[in-house]
């Protein structure tokens, strides 16, 4: 029995490692467009520097809703294919509004502190608790299918759920308002907002968004609230036996996530300037699940790393292998999940024992030697 | 029935008809569990004591009859809702969460803050292979230990009954005795329906017993009068389960 303590032991140490490895990225990245602007000599918003800081913009965001999925799949083990209608949501209804609403309300409204504006101001916070809104809206619609169904026949469900927004964003009737086929383009953000312009300010937002999206989950996930929940994704049965309603907490675990995600979605939105269908369609999902398979399932830390990946290959792999590049990175991906069933992050954490003890070996052996 | 019924027995199940999907599992089962007792359902494999235990928590609600839980009718009610009232079960599968540590299960299985405080001391004295496993996972538990967990989390909260499937199943002997001692002292706390059917340990642990046979119950009575009825025993319970005469004349031999 003795032998089996340390496995816990150990993970609670790596828990507590983690967070020090995501300070120290935190301060990595806040480091980054500085020290690039270094190297490089251009412009902090120019050339190479400019273009990684986007890079880096789309993987702060893309970690974000991978995590968002991850909180559905990982923790609450509820497999949706329509996760993208939280985050197309979230970018639909930010640009809608941004477009069609604030432009309006801006020339016609006023709003003054002493004789500062804060017009745009109070435009954005109103815009973003609609997004807020929105978000919970699709999470309490996609839980309210969940009371009958399960399993496969609730992910089918939520697929059909998710195709059907698309179909609705792609809808010709819609054309003045979503601009059907094409998205909406050219979505008037404030300038200090403007992602060619400001874009180191876009940067660092994304990049506290991140983090704090992290933290906050971390924290979710720990909470007496997400043990409940990982404990519903075993056993619904074992949760009524004991005195809980399983509904309650699954409609938590959408309901937050989605809030992730849509909150995701509107930043992306900011990003692009843009809200286009692809956003909202299931290939976005699919992103978010071959980025939660690929860090880790049930690992706030996997997500993020495979939106990492994902950013990387997808620039990368296109210059190596040209159009082809999907092919590749198929034949890759097929690789991970054969031999790392768990993520990279979940096989890792599994296997630290035997690593640390393989080094051990070595380092006694090497010893020994001498 | 009466009034003073209702006062001496924690749980009347009164009748009650169950079906699974369209099978008539349960045609008539009727339990009295009197207040402060261990009462055992014996019955053969697939007799409905499961079901009978999963129709008073509401798992599988029953269609027809009554089940009185302390005075209060709560058929038909959410089992969620049942469990809260103060019903613990503790299901034959050994029904821990693997993902979560032995505290994580523990603290679960609060219903109002400082539950598992009050009753620590209590869960540690009956089981303290648990203090020792305290942080670690479910899944790291051997079968025994997941056992006793399934049965302290019945704990953690003031249950004035706790419903047990079979927590002999698949034990080691010295387990099955340990098992005993732990569910002897609980009995001291509160009411215990149990399903055993190690037939050895039931008889030495309950006052009380109802057979059921093909989802009826048939008989009912005191445990001293069933050990003493061999004709009975082998009516329902079947040649598979040995007595305690026929253990001792096997010893002798």
């Amino acid at each position: 029995m003795t032998e089996n303590i340390n496995p816990k032991k150990n993970r609670f140490l790596t828990n507590f490692q983690d967070e020090r490895i995501i300070l120290v990225f935190l301060v990595l990245l806040i480091a980054f467009p500085f020290v690039m602007n270094l190297i490089t000599g251009t412009g902090l918003n120019e050339g190479v520097t400019k273009f990684w800081q986007g890079q880096f913009i789309v993987f702060f965001i893309m970690a974000v809703f991978a995590m968002s999925y991850d909180l559905l799949m990982g923790y609450g083990g509820i497999l949706s294919f329509g996760h993208a209608a939280s985050f197309g949501g979230g970018a639909y209804t930010f640009a809608l509004l941004m477009k069609h609403w604030a432009p309006n309300f801006m020339s016609n409204y006023r709003i003054m502190v002493g004789s500062i504006n804060i017009t745009e101001a109070i435009v954005l916070i109103f815009v973003f608790l609609a997004v807020l809104l929105i978000s919970i809206l699709i999470g309490l619609l996609f839980s309210a299918t969940s009371v009958r169904l399960k399993g496969a026949y609730f992910a089918m469900l939520t697929l059909a759920l998710g195709s059907a927004l698309y179909i609705l964003v792609k809808a010709t009737d819609f054309h003045q308002w979503t601009g059907a086929d094409e998205g909406l383009h050219g979505v008037p953000v404030p300038l200090w907002l403007n992602p060619t312009q400001n874009r180191l300010t876009i940067y660092f937002i994304s990049l506290i968004f991140m983090f704090v999206c992290y933290m906050v989950m971390k924290r979710m996930v720990n909470s007496p609230t997400g043990r409940v929940i990982i404990a519903n994704r075993e056993n619904e049965d074992r949760m009524r036996m004991i005195g809980y309603n399983p509904v309650v907490y699954r409609t938590i675990a959408f309901v937050s996530s989605s809030i992730f995600a849509g909150l995701a979605g509107a930043l992306y939105s900011i990003w692009n300037t843009s809200a286009s269908p692809t956003m909202i369609s299931a290939v976005m999902t699919i992103n978010a699940l071959i980025m939660t398979i690929l860090g880790g399932i049930g690992t706030l830390i996997g997500p993020i790393l495979g939106a990492a990946i994902m950013q990387t290959i997808s620039q990368f792999f296109y210059t190596w292998f040209g159009a082809r590049w999907p092919l590749v990175f198929g034949i890759l991906f097929i690789l991970i999940v054969m031999f790392l069933p768990y993520g990279i992050v979940g096989t890792w954490r599994l296997k630290r024992l035997d690593v640390k003890n393989g080094w051990k070996r070595i380092t006694g052996m090497l010893s020994r030697k001498e | 029935m009466n009034n003073q019924n209702t006062d001496d027995n924690i749980l009347i199940v009164d009748n009650i008809h169950t079906f699974i999907g369209q099978f008539h599992i349960l045609e008539g089962v009727s339990v009295k569990v009197p207040r402060g007792s261990i009462t055992v359902l014996l019955g053969r494999n697939g007799a409905g004591k499961t079901t009978t235990l999963k129709s008073i928590l509401g798992l599988t609600p029953p269609q027809e009859g009554k089940v009185i839980f302390d005075g209060m009718e709560i058929q038909g009610k959410r089992a969620f809702n049942i469990a809260s009232l103060g019903i613990g079960y503790v299901p034959e599968n050994r029904a821990i969460f693997r993902a979560l540590s032995v505290m994580e299960n523990l603290k679960l299985a609060e219903r109002k803050k400082g539950d598992f405080a009050r009753n620590e001391e209590f869960i540690f004295n009956l089981f303290p292979d648990l203090k020792r496993l305290y942080k670690l996972p479910g899944n790291h538990l051997s079968g025994g230990q997941q056992q006793m967990l399934a049965v302290a989390r019945a704990l953690v909260p003031d249950n004035k009954l706790l419903l047990i499937d079979e927590p002999s199943e698949g034990l080691a002997p010295i387990l099955i005795q340990q098992m005993m001692e732990a569910i002897r002292s609980l009995s001291e706390k509160t009411t215990i329906l149990l399903v055993e059917q190690n037939f050895l340990m039931a008889s030495q642990l309950a006052q009380r017993f109802t057979i059921i046979d093909d989802g009826k119950s048939v008989e009912n009575g005191l445990m001293k009068d069933l050990t003493n009825n061999e004709e009975m025993i082998h009516q329902y319970l079947g040649a598979s389960i040995k007595t305690r005469k026929e253990l001792e004349r096997q010893h002798e031999n």
